[in-house]
C-alpha cells in the first residue's frame, strides 16, 4: 500500500472534524453510544474518552499486529494531553471508515507502514484538545485563568488547588472546542522520544490473558474449518462425508458457492478438523492453476529475455539503454529469481462471526482493514452496514496477509455463518497447512539486470526489466494503484531508487495466473531491494570500488533524499567497523535502501564453518524522522531484519502441478533463535515527519547478508532461497 | 468418557475423544487460552506446556500421556523463576504480536528452572523448537540473561 497523499491533517481539516462530532462534545457521547463506557465517562473527541477515575482511554484506529500501535498512537495521546502513562488505557475503534480513516488512503485500515505517519499530528492534535476541554472546565470551576493551570501526570494545579483529570470530565465534556489546539514544542516532549517507554500490551502477552481471536468464544458456538481446492481456482465435483459422521463432535457440512469447497462444522476445532480429513472430494482442475513452480520460474526468466511490456521512464527505454550499454568498457549482466513466499504470522487465520438478538452480528477478529472487511461481510449476509460491527482484538501477526482485496478469511466465515441459517456463531479456523497452502503469496519476481560500467569506474547505463505477478490487479486497490497497466508496487524500489544511475532503463512484464498474490512485509521492496542492492556490490566490483564507497558516490545529487539514505548508510558502516578488514574467514556485507519513507542501511557480518555460513552480527542505521518510540523502532528493525534474512535463507513456496507442496512449518522453515548472533540498531536523530518502521527494516537484510556471501566467495546468490542455490547455514 | 486431569492445581473433568491433542483440550474445553496454536505438528512451541515440570509441546500429547500428572498452563505459572522470567519480559519490552510469548515463557521458566546460568549457546539451544515468526529473538535472549541475574539476586 503505498501512501501517496499528505498525512498531516491541516489544522481547519482536522477542526472541521471536531465540530462533526460536536453533538458528542455537547452530550458527552457518541451518537451511537458506541464508545461510552459509563454516565460519568466522556468522550471528548473520537480519540479520547477520560473517566471519572481519571483514566484516560485512547481509541485506536489501527489494530495491532505486534509492530506496537498499542504503544506509539498512546504515546501521542499522553504526551499532548500530559497523562501518566500508567493511567492511559486503549481499546481499539469500532469500524467507521469515516471517523477512523488512515489518512494515507482515505479508508480505515493498516498497511503501508503508515499507522504513525498518518496519525502523528491527527492523535496530537485530538490529545491537546482533549487536555484544553478540560483545562477550561478547571478554570471556570476555580476561577482562575487557564494559563495560571499547570498540567503534568494526569494532575491539574493552579495555585493551591489540585485535581485530576477525571473531576471535570462532566463539565469539559459540555464545552465546544475553540480555536486551534496548540501542540507542543518538540523539545517539552516528554515521551516522544523517550528511549524507554514500557509496551502498552506488555502484560497481557506475557500472562496468557491476551485475547486474540483464535481465543474468542461467545455463546452458542460452532468451529468450522474449510475443505478448499488443493490447487487455485479447482471446483468442487462431489463429496462423500460418510466417514466424517464417526468422528465425535461432528456436526454437518455446507457447500460453499461457486465449487469453492466445503464448510466443515463441528462442536471442537479438534472434530471439525478431523472429520475435514474424513471427507472425500472431487475437484474439477480446467480451469484451475495446474503449472509447476518450476515452470513458472522457467517462464518468468523466459519473459526476462523478450522486450518489456511497459517501459517505466518514457524517456529511456530499454532498447535505447542496450546501445549505452554495449558501448561501455565493462559489462555486467544478472539474472535474479525470487521465489513465491508466504506470510505464516504466527497465529493461524481465524475469526468468530457472533448474532446478536436484534439481528445484527459482530465480527470478532484481529482487523486490519474494516473498510473493505465490512461492506464484504455486510453485503454476504444481505444486512445493512449499520447492522454489522467489527470488534477488533489482537492480531497475531500479519505481515501484509490480513488486509487483502476479498477480506478472503472473514468472507469464508461470513459464508459460513449464512449457510448455518444465520442463527448460530460460528468461529471459522484456518491451520498451519490451509495457511501455508492457502494462497495470497509474495509473488514470484524475476529481474534482469545488465550494466555498463566505464574504464574509469563510473557507471554508463543501466537495463532493469522485471517480471511479476500484479498483486492488486482485479482487487478493489487496482484504481487507486495500477496506472497505464502498470501495477506501482511491481517496479517500486527500482523505478523510483534513490542512486543516481546514468541512462537507467526499467522495464516490466505482467505475468498472470489464477493464484492470487499479495503485498508481504515491503511489498515490492521485498524483491526489489535484493536485485537492486546486490547488483550495486556487482557493479562496484566491476568497477574496483569499495561497496560503501561506490553508493556514496551515487548520492552525491544533493537532494535530501540521497543525503538521508547517505548517512544511513555512514552510520551502519561506522557501527559495523566497516572500515577495518573482516578477521579470517568473515565477511561483511552492505545495502541500503528507502521504503516507506524511511531510510535503512544494514551491515551484515558472516563467518565461514567449514563451507556453513553463520551469521555472525547484523547492524542496523534507520531514519525515520522523528522517532516517536526509540524501542518500538528497534523491535521492528530487528523483527524486519529476521523476517527477512530467514526468508531469503531457506523459505519458498514451490507447486507441483498446481499442489503446495509446503505442508507446515517443517517444510517453511521459520528463522530460529541460533540463526543470528546479534542485531545493533542505531537510530539517525531527526526533526523530519515520522515516516514507517513496520517493513523498512526488510528490503535491506537478504541483500546485506547476500552480499558478505558475494564477499567471502566472489559469487554473488542470485536465485533464492539461498539453501536451494548453494549455500548452507550452520 | 469424561475423565479427571489435574491443571494449574485444580482437578478438571474433561470429555473428549481419545486421540484429542491435549491442546485442543486446553483451549477449547478448559477456556485456558493462553496455550496457543501454531502449527499442531511440534515445529513451532507456541503450545508449550509443562508436565510435572517439564515443558512438553501440548499439540503432540493425550490425555493418556499427563494422567495423574500436573499440567502447568501459562495461566497458572508460579515460583521465583516466573517471576523473574515474566518481569524480564515486560522490562525489555520483548512481545511484539505475542503470539509466541506464551510458548516461549513457558520454555524459558523451564531453562531457568533446570540451568540458573545459561550461555548464549545453551539458550539457543533449549529454546530452538520455539519459533517467533516476529523474530523476537534477540530480545528473548536478553530477556532470559536478565531473568537470570533476577534469580541470583
Ligand atoms: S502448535 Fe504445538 S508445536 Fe506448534
Ligand atoms: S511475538 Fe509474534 S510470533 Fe513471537
Amino acid at each position: 500500500m503505498t501512501a501517496k497523499t499528505s498525512l498531516t491533517p491541516t489544522r481547519r481539516n482536522f477542526l472541521k472534524g471536531i465540530a462533526a462530532t460536536g453533538a458528542a462534545l455537547t452530550i458527552g457521547f457518541t451518537p451511537e453510544g458506541l464508545l461510552a463506557a459509563g454516565p460519568a465517562d466522556a468522550i471528548l473527541n473520537p480519540f479520547v474518552r477520560v473517566a471519572s477515575d481519571g483514566t484516560v482511554t485512547v481509541i485506536l484506529k489501527h489494530f495491532e499486529m505486534g509492530q506496537g500501535t498499542t504503544t506509539g498512537l498512546t504515546t501521542l495521546i499522553a504526551e499532548e494531553m500530559d497523562v501518566d502513562w500508567d493511567k492511559i488505557e486503549f481499546e481499539f475503534a469500532p469500524s467507521d471508515n469515516k471517523k477512523y480513516k488512515n489518512l494515507a488512503f482515505g479508508a480505515q485500515g493498516t498497511g503501508g507502514s503508515s499507522a504513525i505517519a498518518n496519525s502523528f499530528m491527527q492523535y496530537r492534535m485530538a490529545g491537546a484538545a482533549a487536555k484544553e476541554l478540560i483545562v477550561r472546565a478547571a478554570a471556570t470551576a476555580w476561577g482562575v485563568n487557564t494559563t495560571e493551570i499547570i498540567v503534568e501526570n494526569s494532575q491539574l494545579t493552579a495555585g493551591d488547588k489540585t485535581a485530576h483529570f477525571g473531576e471535570f470530565v462532566a463539565a469539559a465534556a459540555k464545552l465546544k472546542t475553540t480555536g486551534e489546539p496548540t501542540l507542543k514544542d518538540p523539545k517539552d516532549f516528554r515521551l516522544i522520544g523517550k528511549e524507554s517507554l514500557p509496551r502498552k500490551d506488555n502484560s497481557d502477552k506475557t500472562d496468557g490473558t491476551a485475547m486474540f481471536g483464535m481465543d474468542v468464544k461467545v455463546p452458542n458456538m460452532v468451529y468450522a474449518v474449510i475443505l478448499r481446492s488443493p490447487r487455485f481456482g479447482g471446483k468442487l465435483k462431489s463429496f462423500d462425508v460418510t466417514k466424517a459422521k464417526e468422528v465425535k463432535g461432528f456436526f454437518k457440512v455446507k457447500e460453499l458457492g461457486d465449487g469453492k469447497g466445503l464448510a466443515v462444522y463441528a462442536a471442537s476445532t479438534w472434530s471439525a478438523i478431523s472429520a475435514r480429513k474424513a471427507i472425500e472430494t472431487k475437484w474439477d482442475f480446467a480451469s484451475a492453476e495446474n503449472r509447476s513452480s518450476s515452470q513458472m520460474a522457467e517462464d518468468h526468466l523466459e519473459a526476462l529475455k523478450k522486450e518489456p511490456q511497459f517501459h517505466i521512464h518514457k524517456d529511456m527505454t530499454s532498447e535505447k539503454t542496450t546501445k549505452i550499454i554495449e558501448a561501455a568498457d565493462k559489462k555486467l549482466e544478472a539474472e535474479f529469481l525470487l521465489p513465491l513466499l508466504a506470510h505464516a504470522p504466527m497465529e493461524p487465520l481465524n475469526c468468530v462471526i457472533e448474532p446478536k438478538d436484534d439481528g445484527s452480528i459482530v465480527l470478532h477478529d484481529g482487523c486490519q482493514f474494516p473498510a473493505l472487511v465490512h461492506p464484504t461481510i455486510s453485503k454476504i449476509l444481505g444486512l445493512p452496514l449499520e447492522k454489522v460491527s467489527i470488534k477488533t482484538v489482537y492480531a497475531g501477526g500479519s505481515f501484509g496477509r490480513r488486509a487483502n482485496g476479498t477480506s478472503d478469511y472473514a468472507a469464508e466465515a461470513a459464508e459460513a455463518y449464512k449457510l448455518l441459517g444465520n442463527k448460530k456463531a460460528v468461529k471459522l479456523i484456518w491451520t498451519r497447512e490451509d495457511d501455508l497452502a492457502g494462497g495470497y503469496y509474495r509473488p514470484m519476481a524475476a529481474h534482469g539486470i545488465k550494466i555498463g560500467v566505464n574504464e574509469d569506474g563510473t557507471l554508463k547505463g543501466w537495463n532493469h526489466h522485471i517480471v511479476t505477478q500484479s498483486i492488486v490487479k482485479g482487487t478493489p486497490f487496482a484504481a487507486n494503484m495500477i496506472k497505464d497497466g502498470v501495477d506501482d508496487t511491481s517496479v517500486e524500489g527500482v523505478a523510483d531508487t534513490d542512486y543516481t544511475l546514468p541512462n537507467m532503463a526499467v522495464g516490466l512484464t505482467n505475468w498472470h495466473s489464477p493464484m492470487k498474490v499479495l503485498w508481504w512485509r515491503s511489498v515490492g521492496h521485498s524483491h526489489s531491494a535484493y536485485a537492486m542492492e546486490v547488483a550495486m556490490d556487482m557493479a562496484a566490483k566491476a568497477a574496483g570500488s569499495d561497496p560503501l564507497a561506490f553508493r556514496l558516490a551515487h548520492l552525491n545529487s544533493g537532494t535530501k533524499d540521497q543525503a538521508r539514505l547517505a548517512a544511513v548508510l555512514k552510520l551502519a558502516a561506522e557501527k559495523s567497523g566497516w572500515s577495518e578488514t573482516p578477521a579470517e574467514g568473515r565477511a561483511r556485507g552492505i545495502a541500503a535502501h528507502k521504503s516507506f519513507g524511511s531510510y535503512v542501511a544494514e551491515v551484515v557480518e558472516i563467518s565461514d564453518n567449514n563451507g556453513e555460513i553463520k551469521i555472525e552480527r547484523v547492524t542496523c542505521a534507520v531514519d525515520c524522522g522523528i522517532p516517536v518510540n526509540p524501542d518500538v523502532i528497534r523491535a521492528q528493525m530487528e523483527g524486519g531484519i529476521g523476517y527477512g534474512i530467514g526468508h531469503i535463507m531457506r523459505d519458498q513456496i514451490t507447486l507441483d502441478e498446481g499442489k503446495v507442496e509446503q505442508a507446515n512449518f517443517p517444510d517453511y522453515e521459520p528463522l530460529r533463535i541460533g540463526d543470528i548472533g546479534a542485531i545493533d540498531v542505531h537510530i539517525i536523530p531527526s526533526t523530519e515527519p515520522p515516516t514507517g518502521v513496520g517493513e523498512p527494516g526488510v528490503p535491506p537484510a537478504g541483500p546485506a547478508l547476500a552480499n558478505a556471501i558475494f564477499a567471502l566467495r566472489g559469487k554473488p546468490v542470485l536465485k533464492l532461497p539461498m539453501t536451494e542455490n548453494g549455500v548452507e547455514f550452520v | 468418557m469424561p475423565q479427571t486431569i489435574t491443571i494449574n492445581g485444580k482437578e478438571r473433568q474433561v470429555d473428549a475423544a481419545d486421540d484429542t491433542p491435549l491442546l485442543w483440550i486446553i483451549r477449547d474445553e478448559l477456556n485456558l487460552t493462553g496455550t496457543k496454536f501454531g502449527c499442531g505438528v511440534a515445529a513451532c512451541g507456541a503450545c508449550t506446556i509443562h508436565v510435572d515440570g517439564q515443558p512438553m509441546r501440548s499439540c503432540q500429547a493425550r490425555l493418556s500421556m499427563v494422567r495423574g500428572k500436573n499440567i502447568t498452563t501459562i495461566e497458572g505459572i508460579e515460583g521465583k523463576a516466573a517471576t523473574a522470567v515474566q518481569s524480564a519480559w515486560r522490562e525489555l519490552n520483548v512481545v511484539q504480536c505475542g503470539y509466541c510469548q506464551s510458548g516461549q515463557i513457558m520454555s524459558a521458566i523451564a531453562l531457568l528452572e533446570d540451568n540458573k546460568n545459561p550461555s548464549d549457546a545453551e539458550i539457543d539451544s533449549a529454546m530452538s523448537g520455539n519459533a517467533c515468526r516476529c523474530a523476537t529473538y534477540q530480545r528473548i535472549r536478553k530477556a532470559i540473561h536478565l531473568a537470570a541475574e533476577k534469580l541470583e539476586a
